[in-house]
């Protein structure tokens, strides 16, 4: 079983779509029993990071969040907010991967930052098992992390940045793997054989 | 290096997918989930619904549909058509829409692209702008072009951006049906002048087109509909054209 986690600041039912064409059990949830409950953890996000860490201390999912031991997935927002600090609303995150969120310079290019770009795998990951070195995905930010010793891909816009990290039992993606066609849906298939 | 995106339109009436000529003599052109499939297949990089049904209904219909083409497909899409109240947008993109486009209802009230903005972030906001050359002057027209505005093209494209959309959806009514390429000179202005992505619509009739307006307009994607509807012009085979011509495209 899969906690979808729905904190008000994501797309929960595109996740839940890919989760269903995928066959995968999953509980839609803001509650902490059914997260600490469940096997993996998926944390989506779309929207403004001060509003979506707001809606996590006033779900009382911050701290859980921190510190759980079982595999996580932060998409998009979800995986901004798994970092130390966010320069969007100027917020304190979640504090895993130990880097902050900037803006995309938009005097050096389009911001957002929107549509189909490729990732270079940096370093070894179960998340990109089956998954060709150069593969598109489906990215829409405005904020990106930068590239870290937790970097496991690299995409470019101007500048390079973080499309996956790793720490431990943690996963980040920043592009959208359930809205990427074929290749998003492998990745969250890895995820779920994790 | 973020690809150029093709965008297939899907004009919904009554739950059908129709396709006109500057905004009239409708046709039918097919089922929404099964063209949304069928494009997500051949390799669109995301899908347009406007919604131009008039009835009370609407709402309604609309949601479901949303839901039902979320299910479907695996690619992004874009809702809109009378669109105008901050519940309206969330309760399409709790459905699984990624982005509503706005249109009558931001000229009317200009903080609505605010609001959504801080709501749902930029990303989720696409401000769709139908402008029409009138003597010598673009403005921008309403109502699906019924209803002429005030607004000067470029101004309004400029304070969409500012305002925080995350996108512009710029359609020539002059353009728009005739299968004569796109106005590339008013896009450039465009795309020159905001630092948000531009999607070029109205007047694509071949692959040259396309070409032109990522080359020329240096839009960030293109969007058409009878063209994929009836299938002119496959998607494969636009983007091979496209990508053999220097473009980088998601093959």
């Amino acid at each position: 079983m899969i906690a979808l986690i729905d904190y008000g600041a994501g797309n929960v039912a595109s996740v839940a779509n890919a989760l269903t064409e995928l066959n995968q059990e999953f509980i839609i949830t803001s509650n902490e029993t059914e997260i600490c409950r469940a096997q993996k953890i998926i944390f989506p996000g779309v929207g403004e990071a001060s509003y979506a860490i707001r809606q996590l201390h006033l779900l009382n999912l911050f701290t859980v969040l921190r510190i759980v031991k079982k595999p996580m997935l932060g998409i998009c927002l979800g995986m901004q907010l798994m970092a130390d600090f966010s320069k969007e609303g100027n917020v304190t995150c979640l504090g895993i991967f130990s880097v902050t969120a900037e803006k995309f310079d938009e005097t050096k290019t389009k911001v957002p930052h929107m549509g189909w770009n490729d990732i270079e795998i940096v370093k070894e990951s179960k998340l990109f098992n089956g998954i060709k070195n150069g593969e598109r995905f489906y990215f829409a930010n405005s904020y990106y992390l930068p590239v870290c010793p937790f970097t496991t891909s690299i995409s470019n816009n101007e500048i390079n940045f973080s499309s996956s990290l790793e720490k431990d039992n943690f996963f980040g993606v920043q592009f959208h793997p359930e809205k990427s066609g074929d290749a998003g849906l492998k990745i969250l298939k890895n995820f779920i054989n994790l | 290096m973020l690809c150029k995106r093709i965008i297939p339109c899907l004009d919904i009436k009554d739950g059908r997918v129709v396709k006109g000529t500057n905004f009239v003599n409708l046709v039918d052109a097919g089922s929404p989930v099964e063209l949304a499939s069928r494009y997500s297949k051949e390799g669109a990089d995301e899908l347009v619904f406007l919604d131009i049904t008039a009835s009370t209904e609407k709402r309604k219909t609309l949601i479901s549909l949303v839901s039902e083409v979320a299910k479907a497909i695996r690619i992004p899409f874009t809702v809109g058509g009378g669109i105008s109240e901050i519940n309206d947008i969330e309760a399409l993109l709790k459905a699984g829409a990624d982005k509503v486009s706005l249109n009558s209802s931001i000229v009317k009230n200009p903080k609505l692209i605010s609001e959504a903005a801080k709501r749902f972030g930029s990303q989720a906001v696409v401000a769709a702008i139908d402008i029409k050359n009138n003597r010598k002057e673009y403005k921008v027209y309403i109502k699906g072009g019924r209803e002429e505005t005030e607004l000067v093209g470029l101004d309004w494209c400029k304070k969409a951006a500012e305002l925080g959309a995350g996108e512009i959806l710029l359609t020539s009514m002059d353009k728009d049906g005739t299968k004569d390429g796109y106005d590339n000179d008013f896009l450039r202005l465009v795309t020159s002048s905001v630092s948000i992505p531009v999607i070029a619509s109205g007047g694509a009739g071949k692959k040259e087109d396309f070409l032109d307006a990522f080359k020329l307009a240096n839009v960030d994607a293109c969007l058409a509909a009878s063209l994929f509807h009836f299938n002119i012009l496959p998607i494969a085979e636009l983007k091979n054209y496209l990508s053999n011509n220097g473009i980088t495209v998601r093959i």
